[in-house]
């Protein structure tokens, strides 16, 4: 069996909380999760749930009250697993005084690159992520959105095989994220494995191999977004529209959504055909007939809703 | 050994010009200039004196202000705006960033030293037009100042590794006063008959840095020798020093959970 890219054994961190009586407060709880080599692998949550503290505790930034994790089959400790890693922080924010291409110029010198090389890969990633033209630009002067696609440059540098980005779509316009979803596209082409935290749910369906979703520090499923969601069709949706002075029949006169010029239904499965003839008998244009499948996004407010109104008796444990 | 804490070091002695620290040197310059001037029109035979105390005092203070006040901020500000997130998902270990923003500030403050004692000789020039041997004390001054100066970097370091910038201030002010007296500390031991006291006083004495021992700014405005035996001891006390709280800084940064 092939070493596993990521691999996360009952990963748990603990916060202290307070001033006087220091509680601890639970962040994340018994993260256990395996991501293989070459996958686009989503982390998804809502603000809070956990997936920031994960992404920090893989990078030792912060050091985990519980648990284990390894990276290509190197423990998280072991500075030498920092050499074949990429990360993008949450709303990244770099040395302002220098310019993009210094910025990383300093980075790629810290992996000892030389000097053809270093210059060679920094004009390159800056391309890469669509700064060429503010490469000598001191930082201090980037939007949100140039820093973030910085950030991305920063972290795909040295080639690494595995790439960790939290949020990296966020604080970017439509044609950025298309770009980051472009780049992380390429980066599955060129076998690597990327492992990205996001709450804007049609990006992960959009690009996730699988999905790992958390909600209050727990791991709620892991799976292809397909999976997860189940292909089974709820419901089928008809789009029609009807000629000037006609009534609709009393059915769908209630449960029809009209939408400028148009209606909109949605019909259980068995009842499709009756319903488009009743409508044909109306003599309505049909425009559409789709079936609708459940999002990840409604999986998602699922857990969530589920998560609040179960009791959470983990959230605060006593030091 | 590793590249790293050069590398860091560096960006950080970048971080220090482009933030316009050595702007601090405009303000020096005038201030020899118009001594200069001064001493030149108001004193008889003492003018040299006057300038090369004057000038070695503005270099220290000068110096002190600017290892104080960005020592402090030195990690501190790297958590702050979480430019550390990044730095640490590379191939760096923390006590090499730690040792690297050390040996990035020592690089600054050397520089700035360097023109100050530029500043100085000019100023030295203009009102004896001349140098003398015994001018060679005002550099060992200098590097004495320099050795001093590593040395309350080292501590404003250690204590931004886990405090805040202003607390960090404090504590390395009160060490610098308190350092600067520990002969006194240990001599309050020897008026008092309890051995305990005593004791006290003198572990105290011997674990805070003795910084009076680095100021011999009053023997090179006299043009006094100082000895070489001094010269290898301050040296050695300065890099051992500097070395154990490098060491402590780097052991309670080793376990430091981030923001």
């Amino acid at each position: 069996m092939s070493t596993p890219a990521i691999e996360i054994e009952g990963l748990t961190k603990d916060y202290p909380v307070g001033f006087w009586r220091q509680r601890l407060r639970r962040s994340l709880d018994h993260l256990t999760l395996r991501v293989e080599d070459g996958e686009i692998f989503g982390f998804l949550g809502p603000n809070g749930a956990g997936k920031t503290t994960t992404l920090k505790v893989l990078m030792s930034i912060i050091f985990p009250t519980s648990g284990t994790a390894r990276v290509r089959g190197k423990s998280i400790d072991d500075v030498r697993m920092h050499r074949e890693i990429g990360y993008l922080p949450e709303q990244p924010y770099f040395y302002d005084y220098l310019t993009a291409r210094e910025l990383l110029e300093y980075y790629a010198r810290l992996f000892g690159f030389g000097a053809a090389d270093r210059r060679e890969r920094v004009t390159r990633f800056l391309e890469r992520v669509g700064l060429a033209d503010a490469a000598d630009l001191q930082l201090r002067k980037f939007s949100k959105g140039m820093l973030q696609r910085v950030g991305i440059a920063q972290a795909i540098l040295h080639d690494p095989q595995e790439i960790f980005l939290d949020e990296p779509m966020s604080g970017l316009d439509p044609v950025g994220r298309r770009e980051v979803r472009d780049i992380i596209h390429d980066l599955k082409r060129e076998g690597r494995t990327v492992f990205f935290s996001t709450h804007i749910l049609s990006d992960a369906e959009m690009l996730c191999d699988r999905v790992a979703v958390l909600v209050g520090g727990k791991l709620q499923g892991v799976g292809a977004p397909a999976e997860i969601v189940s292909m089974q069709v709820y419901a089928m949706e008809i789009l029609f529209e009807t000629q000037a002075g006609r009534v609709l029949p009393g059915s769908l006169a209630n449960s029809a959504t009209q939408i400028g010029g148009r209606y909109r239904v949605e019909v259980p499965e068995e009842q499709l055909y009756s319903i488009l003839e009743e409508l044909r008998g109306c003599g309505a244009r049909i425009l559409s007939v789709t079936p609708l499948r459940p999002t990840l996004e409604d999986y998602f407010f699922k857990l969530v809703a589920r998560n609040k109104t179960a009791p959470q008796p983990e959230e605060a444990v006593s030091r | 050994m590793s590249a790293i804490p050069g590398i860091v070091a560096i960006n950080t002695f970048r971080e220090a010009v482009r933030d316009r620290v050595l702007y601090n040197l405009i303000v020096f310059a005038l201030m020899m200039m118009g001594a200069a001037i001064l001493v030149g029109e108001i004193s008889i035979g003492i003018d040299r004196l006057v300038i090369i105390n004057l000038g070695l005092s503005a270099i220290s203070i000068f110096g002190l202000v600017m290892a104080i006040f960005i020592g402090v901020g030195l990690v501190y500000k790297e958590m702050e705006k979480r430019t550390l997130y990044s730095l640490l998902a590379k191939p760096v270990r923390r006590w090499e960033f730690l040792v690297g923003k050390f040996g990035g500030l020592v690089l600054t403050l050397a520089v700035n030293t360097l023109f100050m004692t530029l500043g100085l000789a000019a100023a030295l020039f203009y009102v004896s037009r001349q140098f003398l041997r015994t001018d060679a004390t005002i550099l060992i001054a200098i590097y004495f100042i320099l050795l001093e100066l590593a040395l309350v970097t080292a501590f404003a370091l250690f204590f931004s590794c886990f405090s805040s910038p202003m607390l960090s201030t404090l504590f390395t002010l009160g060490i610098y006063v308190a350092g600067f007296f520990s002969a006194d500390i240990r001599g309050i031991g020897t008026v008092t008959r309890s051995p305990a006291m005593q004791m006290t006083a003198r572990v105290i004495s011997y674990l805070l840095p003795n910084f009076r021992n680095f100021n011999v700014i009053s023997a090179a405005s006299h043009g006094d020798v100082i000895p070489f035996s001094l010269i290898w001891q301050n040296t050695a006390y300065a890099a051992l020093y500097v070395a154990l709280v490098l060491i402590a800084a780097s052991a309670i940064f080793f376990g430091r959970n981030l923001k």
